[in-house]
């Protein structure tokens, strides 16, 4: 094991000034540590009250009474991890830093979907990180309240850098929703999350992010996830406010026979943001099905690129892909770019589509015509356009994206 | 109900409509026919404030208001429907949701349900407005919305148009209800319906009709006794009428 941390370090050592392949590039030193120190709160409700707006925010709830576990980090500091004692044969929720040290297998699980030396910023994580959530869910159990986790960052110039890992063992299933959020007046800073999901056989499992970030924020999501025979993933993911820059372009393996993985992309692209996100799905076993679905709405001056990569080496597998940009206005920049490649696969079928457009006048018109006022009937469309395509929304998100719809046409086109 | 006076339509510099004037009193449906292109969807836009068109001179008058520069909203929360020809196809709303956006702009249908079930929409309301919908599909969408808009004037665009006989005839008696053709006195729903093929006429009481030629309204009269001319001379012969010249 300290053979493997020694050479996870000396990668980490050797990548730590690699550009990433996407995305501005961005210097991290800057950027504040933090002091390192834990205070855990005895309950969720003692959570001060300008965490607690930034968090439900981002879909947290304090009450936890929808919730089965709950997993809380502000920065470095992880300020409450607990399972609901009727859950606790479900399900652990738990700081990847216990949960590494009891349980010696998961170093099996640690760096094994995404590489420490993809970039500086997975380098960066692997050197520095603090705090990020170990889920399980354990073998059979069918969770019927989903699972919250919610990093929070309070203070500005800061980074935050965390490394989660969550695993749906065989025949299990659950929904988990996290958010990302700032507190009020925090608008400067770093994100660095490590991401890996293992979707053992049979096993379901539902991720939802949030991300609701400050004006001056930079975040770097580097997520990799594996799923096994008869397993399926769904990837839901919205970003509400502005920020600096946003890049992220999280691989699935498909390496299970009948394998799921879908992604789900909402994205309200506003004022100087500059968001570059994507997904890369490996077709890798028989009837594996991948599909993949981004919505942005781009306003003022942002700039949306919007990837999707779909890879099949394997017959009798299928993927999807589909970007639509929504023109909000003139300055508004918008890349739809979607790939497929096929290599040694003459049964695979892959397909695509794209579109990039404004609102449609007639459309707007017609609902005027029933008696809806301009701004009605484009924040209409708006919501609408979020949600085309992608089904089965989980609630919290489905209240997000009507919200979104309605600040579009409030706060004008730009 | 309504009155239009001198009324004069632009669309991208040329004139699409010259010198239109007419009255629908309230209660009456009056019938707007015309070969292609002569300007009968125009009108149609005019008085409900949409398409890329100007209107350069004249006054559209509802209920005794000038509403020529109203916006369209504000018509069709005076009372003013439309059933369009070619609705446009709104991949991102359900016909649920459209209905549902209706009836709160609105006064609130309170019978849907029975709506729904009376256009044999249900099957319909999941789906995306419009999304390969077949020419009845659209028509009964397009009437269901009126239904629940429940305006006191509706302008009905060529509502047989790519619709079997079966669906004419569901259409047929939502537009009797629509305009509250079973009563013989007291009724106050209007209508403007442009029919190219008169079908319509087999379910409705047509008080008066326009034969609009080149943008202007060549013809009126009887509407029955209007297609029986056109139906034996067509358009051609009534531009050539001595009482149309």
């Amino acid at each position: 094991m300290n053979n493997r941390k020694a050479e996870l370090k000396k990668q980490a050592l050797a990548a730590r000034d690699k550009q990433a392949l996407y995305g501005p590039d961005m210097e991290l030193g800057g950027y504040g540590m933090g002091n390192g120190e834990d205070k855990r709160l005895k309950n969720l409700s003692d959570i001060p009250s300008r965490l607690k707006e930034a968090s439900l925010l981002a879909g947290f709830q304090a009450g936890e009474e929808q919730r089965s576990g709950s997993y809380l980090q502000q920065g470095e500091n992880v300020l409450y991890d607990r399972v609901k004692d009727i859950y606790r044969n479900q399900i652990e929720v738990m700081q990847i830093e216990e949960a590494l040290k009891k349980y010696e297998w998961l170093w099996d699980y640690w760096w094994k979907t995404v590489a420490v030396d993809t970039d500086k910023y997975t380098a960066w994580t692997e050197l520095h990180h603090r705090g990020g959530y170990f889920m399980r869910i354990k073998r059979g159990q069918k969770v019927k309240m989903p699972i919250q986790a919610c990093l929070l960052m309070s203070e500005n110039a800061a980074s935050q850098r965390v490394h989660n890992i969550v695993i749906a063992e065989e025949g299990s299933r659950a929904e988990i929703i996290t958010g990302c959020s700032t507190s009020p007046k925090v608008d400067e800073g770093v994100h660095l999350g490590v991401s890996e999901f293992y979707i053992h056989k049979n096993a379901e499992l539902s991720f939802t992010m949030v991300h609701n970030w400050g004006a001056a924020f930079h975040v770097r999501p580097r997520t990799g996830i594996v799923v096994d025979e008869g397993g399926s993933f769904i990837s839901n993911y919205i970003l509400l406010r502005p920020l600096e820059s946003l890049q992220t372009n999280p691989r699935a393996v498909l390496r299970g026979r009948g394998a799921r993985v879908r992604f789900n992309s909402i994205i309200h692209g506003r004022e100087h943001s500059l968001i570059d996100i994507g997904s890369v799905i490996d077709l890798q076993a028989e009837e594996s099905r991948g599909e993949s679905v981004s919505r942005a709405a781009v306003s003022d001056e942002a700039i949306v690129t919007m990837r999707g990569l779909l890879r099949a080496d394997t017959d009798k597998t299928r993927g999807h892909l589909s970007c639509s940009g929504l023109l909000l206005s003139r300055d508004a920049v918008v890349d739809a770019l979607p790939q497929l490649s096929v290599s040694g696969a003459p049964g695979a079928d892959l397909a695509h589509e794209a579109a990039i457009g404004p609102v449609d006048e007639e459309s707007v018109q017609y609902l005027m015509s029933r008696g809806l006022e301009r701004e009605e009937a484009e924040s209409a469309i708006i919501q609408g356009f979020m949600k085309v395509g992608i089904e089965g929304l989980p609630e919290v998100l489905d209240q997000l994206v009507k919200n979104l719809g309605r600040q579009i046409t409030e706060s004008g086109r730009g | 109900m309504l009155e239009l006076q001198n009324v004069n339509v632009i669309a991208e510099g040329k004139p699409i409509l010259t010198d239109i004037s007419f009255k629908i009193p309230d209660g009456e449906t009056h019938i707007l026919m015309g070969p292609n292109g002569s300007g009968k969807t125009t009108l149609l836009h005019a008085i409900m404030g949409t398409g890329n068109i100007e209107i350069k001179s004249g006054q559209i008058i509802f209920e005794g208001e000038d509403i020529t520069a109203l916006p369209t909203h504000e018509r069709a929360r005076r009372g003013i429907g439309v059933a369009a020809q070619r609705p446009p196809v709104i991949q991102e709303l359900t016909l649920a949701t459209l209905v549902d956006l209706v009836k709160k702009a609105g006064n609130g249908a309170k019978n849907v349900d029975e709506l729904v079930q009376t256009m044999n929409c249900g099957y319909l309301m999941d789906r995306r407005f419009n999304v390969n919908f077949s020419g009845g599909e659209v028509k009964r969408a397009e009437f269901l919305q009126l239904l629940v808009q429940d305006p006191k004037l509706a302008l009905i665009d060529e509502p047989e148009s790519g619709v079997d006989l079966d669906n004419i005839a569901v259409i047929g008696r939502a537009l009797h209800r629509l305009l509250k053709q079973e009563k013989v006195l007291d009724r106050h729903k209007s209508g403007l319906i442009i029919t190219h093929t008169g079908y319509i006429l087999e379910y409705l009481n047509a008080d008066r009709g326009y034969v609009l030629i080149d943008g202007h309204i060549a013809c009126s009269g009887n509407p029955r006794d209007l297609f029986e001319e056109v139906e034996i001379h067509g358009y051609e012969g009534c531009e050539q009428c001595i009482r149309c010249q």
